[in-house]
């Protein structure tokens, strides 16, 4: 099953090396991270995409919270969250093609970022299923390359996690 | 662990240390911060980085500091003080190689869960990270094996740390602390200002546990009719030992260890079934096999416990104990999980137990567990083996009988001769059976040994070894004789790498590939010429007075006693089988069909 874990840890040096090593030693693969500080500047907010199962999961999680560095960890699979990432496309667009593919792009309500001689560049943000059905359009144009932010979640409502 | 500010206040430790307030270097600190926290002793080899440190140990007079020979000794040193004594273990090392020699020794520690602090020198924050001359990256090298690791990266943060690092190593589940200090810092000045407290707000370890878990469990006890305490380390690293008496007292159950608990229940006691496990005694396999409730305290369902963990205690329903929330469940699911300290669960128990007293209900169980242990005794032939050498069983037992066990530590190295110590060594006390259990460090026993004994003067310590084990930390023998620390050390020599021959022997059509030792290096000549008395012995009519003169030597003494190479432990269950199908020098099970089957390692 595929966990998102939103991990807050202190901002030192280090800590996300203790995290990732520690996931991967105990043999977990890691779909996803984005690392970045937050409202309180001796904390940084990691979140995590893995795929793993509940015993797998819970072993994890219980062996997060041993590392001193680590603050808190929510489940956020669990509950309801806003989930984004956020995504450049660098697609293959001949000046003929242009117009068509700015038409995607605004039905997805995403940002032409950049134009080049025979490519442009598409800035966009969303949920997985979303960005997989732009992804799937723009595939037909030939895409270049893909960089993904990794995806960041909150849980929704006033509660804070 | 919790800070105790009236035992500092009178004792002039923590913030009330006289250096309090005063201007001095970082390495004076660093000193200061070992002495406000009541160290008396380190173990340490110096080398460039940590030279500053060393010429500010050079002032103290309260710290002894003890000279290894290879930084891997002083780990296992300072490792052997912390079990003997449950304080942390302190080690003071250069950059660099000094720093990677000190691996195995905090990975040994991190799996025994014994408290260490590592302090390992560090070139100058100005060249980290541009491979200088002994530069190693020491905390990235040790963060899979240490509870918590430092860089220190100024003067500001180093008092703090050494707090955070003494007080996470020995509170929770104990574990290794490595402080990195980079030597410019050892150089800068600074005002020693020592925190009253720690704030790690992260770091809460459950101490308590969860009072109606404890009240379901006392329920369960009360009516289980096959019941088994299983209890590892976690008795001993809480000082548990009384509540733990009195738990099985009371209900009448009895108790198998694991090697980790080998102590924190008395030998002699009749509750008492031993080791538990892939050399455990067949009857305390038997009742874990046969019970239906299996009560863990401290202990984490390890692989040379259970062997195939599906068939290990197949009809039993599990309440496990433990400090560490992530070992609950992690190998078998327990019906009722609490997390606290051993002794603070047990004491709660016991509360339970004695608000509603009852009868125990184990009479017909404990009448069948004796008639196992009737039927299947420890092999021990006497001191003669069938061979005509001497026994290494017989042998064992005889060093047993002949130790006051009130006043005495046995270590050991790993391999055979640690699997016939941990059955015939009858320890009644906890913290005087010292052995590697988790990593299985061949090269623990003599180090630790030493560091035993240092911590306790006026105990014979003993470290049984092999004579292959015994090499790998055997410059030791220099420390010892040097810092006139009266250690023991009796190699059981099979000439050979007992264990893996064993297994090469039994599973691997006796293909003894690199297993054979032949004589060298001559023991009694190596150790004399470190200045130990030693003596061999292969006559098994000579042994009880060769030992004696072992026992008796008033410096460090050695004793070289050959036994036939063929030697095996017994009884085991080999890797993969369910743990009540024990090979055996009697009733041999269905072992030798699967024989072909099992996943193989380990020495």
């Amino acid at each position: 099953m595929r966990h998102i874990l939103s991990v807050l840890v202190e901002n030192k040096p280090g800590v996300l090396s203790r995290v990732t090593g520690l996931i991967s030693r105990r043999g977990f693969n890691i779909e996803s991270l984005s690392v970045g500080p937050t409202e309180d500047p001796t904390l940084s907010r990691l979140t995590i995409v893995m795929i793993a199962d509940d015993v797998a999961y819970e072993q994890i999680t219980k062996q997060l919270h041993k590392l001193i560095s680590v603050h808190k960890i929510t489940d956020l699979t669990q509950e309801a969250a806003v989930e984004r990432e956020l995504v450049l496309f660098k697609v293959h667009a001949l000046p003929e093609k242009r117009n068509e593919i700015i038409e995607i792009a605004n039905v997805f309500r995403a940002k032409i970022v950049d134009v080049g001689k025979t490519s442009l560049t598409i800035e966009v943000t969303g949920t997985e299923s979303k960005l997989s059905g732009i992804e799937d359009l723009l595939r037909a144009y030939g895409i270049k390359e893909i960089i993904r932010t990794g995806i960041i979640a909150m849980s929704r409502g006033s509660k804070v996690s | 662990m919790i800070i105790d500010r009236e035992y500092e206040e009178k004792n002039g430790l923590g913030p009330f240390t006289e250096k309090q307030g005063k201007t001095m270097t970082g390495a004076q600190a660093i000193i200061a911060c070992l002495e406000a926290e009541g160290v008396d002793t380190v173990f340490g080899y110096p080398g460039g980085q940590a030279i500053k440190i060393y010429d500010a140990l050079y002032d103290s007079k309260k710290i002894r500091h003890v000279l290894a020979r290879h930084e891997q000794g002083a780990t296992h040193e300072a490792d052997g003080y912390a079990r003997a004594t449950g304080k942390t273990g302190v080690v003071i090392v250069t950059s660099g190689p000094g720093a990677t020699n000190t691996v195995t020794g905090i990975a040994t520690a991190y799996m025994d869960s014994v408290p260490l602090v590592v302090i390992t020198g560090q070139v100058p924050r100005s060249v980290i990270g541009t491979d200088a001359f002994q530069e190693s990256d020491i905390v990235g090298i040790t963060m899979p094996i240490v509870k918590h690791s430092y860089l220190l990266q100024s003067c500001e943060d180093m008092t703090k740390t050494f707090r955070e690092a003494f007080y996470i190593a020995n509170s929770g589940r104990p574990g290794p602390v490595l402080i990195d200090v980079p030597s410019d810092l050892a150089g800068a000045d600074m005002v020693f200002e020592y925190p009253s407290d720690v704030n790690l707000p992260s770091y809460k370890p459950t101490v308590k546990g969860n009072a109606r878990q404890i009240r379901q469990a006392a329920g369960m006890l009360r009516n289980a009719k096959r019941p088994i305490l299983y209890i590892g380390g976690g008795i001993i690293s809480s000082h548990a030992e009384r509540e733990l008496r009195e738990v099985a007292e009371m209900l009448q159950i009895p108790v198998v260890a694991t090697l980790m608990g080998k102590g924190a229940f008395p030998a002699s006691h009749p509750l008492n079934l031993g080791l538990v496990g892939m050399h455990g005694s067949r009857f305390a396999n038997y009742a874990v096999t046969n019970s239906d409730l299996l009560f863990v305290v401290g202990a984490r369902f390890s692989d040379r416990v259970t062997g195939r963990l599906a068939d290990f205690a197949p009809h039993a329903k599990v309440v496990h104990v433990d400090i560490d929330p992530a070992e609950i469940g992690k190998n078998r699911n327990p019906q009722i999980p609490i997390v606290g300290d051993a002794r603070v669960v047990l004491a709660g128990l016991e509360e339970q137990l004695k608000q509603e007293p009852c009868e125990p209900q184990t009479k017909e169980w404990l009448d069948q567990i004796e008639e196992w242990r009737k039927e299947y005794p420890f092999y021990s032939p006497g001191l003669a083996a069938t061979s005509g050498s001497i026994s290494p069983e017989g042998a064992l037992d005889l060093l047993s009988s002949m130790l006051d066990q009130e006043n005495s530590i046995v270590t050991t190295e790993v391999g055979q001769h640690q699997m016939w110590a941990a059955q015939h060594i009858q320890t009644e006390e906890p913290r005087s059976f010292l052995s590697s259990g988790g990593l299985g460090t061949m090269g623990f026993g003599l180090p630790a040994a030493i560091g035993a004994k240092v911590a306790c003067p006026e105990k014979q310590v003993v470290c049984i070894a092999g004579d292959g084990s015994v090499q790998m930390n055997i410059q030791e023998l220099a420390t010892a004789a040097i810092e006139g620390i009266n250690v023991k050390v009796l190699i059981v020599n099979n000439s050979a790498l007992g264990m893996v021959h064993q297994w090469q022997n039994l599973f691997y059509n006796q293909r003894y590939s690199e297993t054979l030792l032949p004589d060298i290096p001559d023991f009694v000549k190596l150790a004399e010429a470190y200045n130990w008395q030693a003596e061999r012995v292969s006559d098994p009519a000579e042994l009880e007075a060769a030992m004696k003169r072992l026992l008796d030597a008033d410096r460090p003494a050695l004793l070289d006693m050959r036994i036939d190479r063929d030697e095996n432990v017994y009884p085991m269950v080999a890797p993969g089988a369910p743990l009540d199908d024990m090979i055996g020098a009697v009733n041999v099970g269905p072992i030798s069909e699967m024989i072909d089957e099992h996943e193989v390692g380990g020495r």
